[in-house]
């Protein structure tokens, strides 16, 4: 098959690396060839981070180019904007409704654009707007954000439920075994 | 077994299946993780050491006492311990020794973008360049090999995208590796002048030896393609180049120092245009020019930043570039987390209209607005010198507007040399230790005062305030930075005095505490003074006409409070 490419953006802090290692066990599982690169160090202190996931018969570059992703998967919509022309024409963007303000912002030296997700949407035919983190705070722990967005994502990639299943409880803490997969189905069967 | 791997990952696998006994480092992104990983195999002797200098003669020590060894920096780690290395070449190893470097094309989290490549041509010794995680895994291994048959330290170079990408690796197991017997030896391991010049010989012959038999090394190899272009690559370069030309011949070194001439030779001879597509430095490009072969490389690629496969496809097939509009976004830069202690003394020192020569390490956030900490960046340590150097060049008077601040781990690296100068040199600058109980930016490392090892057991506590005193600074202060006053109190006593001072503020790191106190809130007394802003705390955001503390981000610290005139920050429920 033809490598799918998959960019996960967000903010330093918001669990995106957790999503992207789900992601890589249940494709290594199937017999893929992945790749995926990640921001480690500096990069995570609040922020922006952006890991890439590349999966299919053979991958060389670890890294999604301009226009070469398949889906966009963002934990927070300025993110989105900022990463929305790595989209290929017909990709998907999946879109957390959420706003962080990054310091520029905050200091009121700058402003949070207006009107996101329709600038998103000009950009962009196939999108996907949720608010994660409302659901996130009913299922009781704002950190499930990650995998509500990844039960979403999941039901684009295709692939059966308990395969992702199968992965969450390999890569999850014990714990938070339970809650993650509560939440990547509350996130799959969301639409 | 198969199983997806960080590079970083993969080359902590490799040291241990190749029977590594001793790792050491001090931690630097992009390698921190390989020491990590290092230290969960119980037959591996890992260690954080003071600084990389250190690190490198720990591992020397172990290699000439028989054991494999290998020892792990960042690229700007590698200049701190240049001094070992090169003379280490001369040495050559017992046990098997490989050092490990890795690179940061782009600066994702470094202050340059040096090219370790140079250190190998320079020290005369032999270096690998994995491509992926499985060559990350493999060339240490070999790495450890070549090590020993040539009597050489061995350099592998990783660089971000191969250390930070997982990429599917084989696990095998650990080879039994006996200690090699110890057998003194001066004149391979004493380096005065008379023996050394021996030993420069030996060196020669070694890397002369090595270069022939790069030719027949199964880890430089060609891939023929269509022979109407031809590329020399390396490392992550090499799967640009795969995935921009796949039609294309290509010639992958997995050693990059010394270059297996003949093959080169005879892969130019058959291309028709020859390309070298190498990040940053020129480094194969000068020696394949040199050789009388015409090739093609920085001038069509730029020393700086990293490649990828568009600059790789546009360069070669001079494809027109697509012009991709871009919005011009609000940057995110990295901030200081909430609650982060270093936040109370960038406040004060903000608000003293001091300036500070800064150092290597969280704190170096600082120097961003609204806080505007710090005045200088250069390299582990350099704030106490620079702090002295500024006295010294302006005078007593102006020194006293000036701070140098330094985490609690890079002082320990190399800002306690810079602190006895200043009390040598009856210097009055005033050091400001950062104290967050760890080595913050690169992710929690344990330091020699945080009284933990890297493996999690007890250690002795390095005391910074004894350590201060020890070397002549008579006056030695502590404070919570989340004392505002006390930490005004204490820059303005300490500043002024004639004498050297150090002051340190002393509170953990905010992330090292898993317990989430009670979220603040802004109440309606609110006057819109804005003093609260000046904190740079990601938490608290101005909106049109009023401020807000984002519940999500506020971690409870109550800095906030402390600043509040108005008495309008309260804990949420109250």
């Amino acid at each position: 098959m033809n490598t799918k490419n998959i960019l996960i953006v967000g903010v330093g802090g918001q669990g995106t690396l957790l999503t992207s290692r789900i992601i890589g066990d249940v494709v290594i599982n199937k017999g893929y060839d992945v790749k995926m690169s990640e921001v480690h160090g500096m990069a995570q202190r609040g922020g922006s981070v952006v890991t890439h996931v590349k999966y299919g018969d053979k991958v060389y570059s670890p890294l999604v180019e301009e226009r070469g992703a398949d889906v966009l998967l963002a934990f927070e919509k300025l993110e989105a904007l900022r990463w929305i022309h790595y989209l290929k024409e017909d990709g998907i963007a999946i879109v957390n409704d959420q706003e962080i303000n990054p310091m520029p912002v905050i200091i009121g030296a700058e402003e949070y654009p207006e009107d996101i997700i329709e600038k998103i949407k000009e950009n962009c035919k196939n999108t996907y707007i949720v608010d994660a983190l409302s659901i996130a705070k009913n299922l009781g722990n704002i950190k499930v954000l990650n995998t509500i967005l990844l039960g979403i994502l999941a039901k684009y990639l295709g692939l059966s439920v308990d395969e992702w299943k199968d992965a969450i409880e390999r890569v999850v803490p014990s714990k938070t075994i339970e809650l993650n997969k509560k939440a990547f189905l509350t996130g799959y069967n969301l639409k | 077994m198969k199983k997806l791997m960080l590079g970083n990952e993969a080359v902590a696998r490799g040291a241990y299946e190749a029977g590594v006994k001793v790792a050491t480092a001090y931690p630097g992104t992009p390698s921190t993780e390989i020491t990590e990983f290092v230290a969960k195999y119980d037959e591996i002797y890992a260690e954080w050491s003071p600084n990389e200098k250190v690190a490198m003669e720990v591992a020397i020590g172990a290699s000439i006492g028989g054991a494999r060894a290998m020892v792990t920096m960042k690229h700007v780690g590698l200049n701190v311990a240049a001094d070992p290395l090169f003379t280490v070449s001369y040495t050559g190893v017992n046990g098997g020794l490989v050092i490990l470097v890795a690179d940061d094309p782009g600066m994702h989290s470094s202050q340059n973008e040096q090219d370790s490549r140079y250190y190998a041509r320079s020290a005369h010794i032999p270096m690998l360049e994995p491509a992926d995680s499985q060559e990350a895994k493999d060339f240490v291994k070999f790495g450890f090999k070549l090590s020993e048959e040539y009597d050489t330290p061995v350099l592998v170079r990783m660089t971000t995208r191969i250390s930070h990408s997982q990429s599917i690796v084989e696990i095998k197991e650990r080879e039994n590796i006996e200690l090699k017997p110890y057998k003194k030896d001066i004149a391979k391991y004493v380096m005065m002048p008379g023996m050394a010049i021996k030993r420069h010989i030996v060196v020669e012959d070694r890397m002369n030896k090595l270069a022939e038999n790069a030719n027949s090394l199964e880890i430089n190899r060609i891939e023929w393609g269509d022979k109407k272009i031809g590329i020399i690559t390396s490392g992550i370069a090499y799967q640009y180049v795969k995935e921009a030309l796949p039609e294309a011949s290509v010639l992958k070194l997995g050693m990059v120092h010394p270059l297996p001439k003949k093959m080169i030779k005879k892969f130019a001879k058959e291309v028709e245009t020859l390309y070298i597509v190498e990040e940053l430095e020129p480094v194969i490009e000068e020696q394949v020019k040199s050789m009388g072969i015409k090739a093609i490389g920085k001038e069509i690629f730029s020393v700086q930043g990293e490649l990828s496969v568009r600059k790789v496809l546009s360069a070669i097939s001079k494809e027109e570039k697509k012009v991709i509009n871009k919005e011009i976004l609000p940057n995110r830069p990295p901030v200081l987390c909430p609650g982060c202690p270093h936040r109370g003394i960038y406040y004060v020192m903000n608000k003293l209209k001091l300036h500070a020569t800064g150092d290597i390490g969280c704190y170096t956030l600082g120097a961003l607005p609204p806080l505007d900490g710090i005045d200088t960046c250069v390299c582990m340590g350099a704030s106490v010198g620079m702090a002295h150097g500024i006295e010294k060049a302006r005078g007593r008077d102006f020194s006293k507007n000036w701070v140098g601040v330094i985490g609690d781990s890079t002082f320990i690296h190399s800002g306690i040399t810079g602190l006895i100068d200043i009390i040598y040199n009856k210097g009055i600058s005033t050091i400001i230790i950062l104290d967050n109980s760890t080595t913050g930016m690169t992710g929690h490392q344990d330091h020699p005062a945080t009284g933990k090892t890297i493996k999690g057991e007890p250690a002795p506590i390095l005391n910074l305030v004894e350590l201060s005193k020890a070397v002549g600074v008579k006056n030695v202060r502590v404070v919570d930075p989340f004392d505002l006053k006390e930490v005004e109190v204490v820059l303005k006593e300490e500043t002024s005095k004639d004498e050297a001072s150090v002051i340190i503020a002393s509170r953990p790191c905010a992330l090292l505490s898993k317990k989430k106190d009670p979220v603040y809130k802004i109440t309606d007394s609110c006057v819109m003074c804005g003093l609260c802003l000046k904190l740079g705390c990601p938490a608290i955001e101005k909106q049109t006409n009023k401020v807000v503390i984002n519940d999500a981000l506020c971690n409870g610290c109550g800095l906030c409070t402390k600043v509040c005139k108005s008495n309008a920050i309260v804990r949420e429920g109250e």
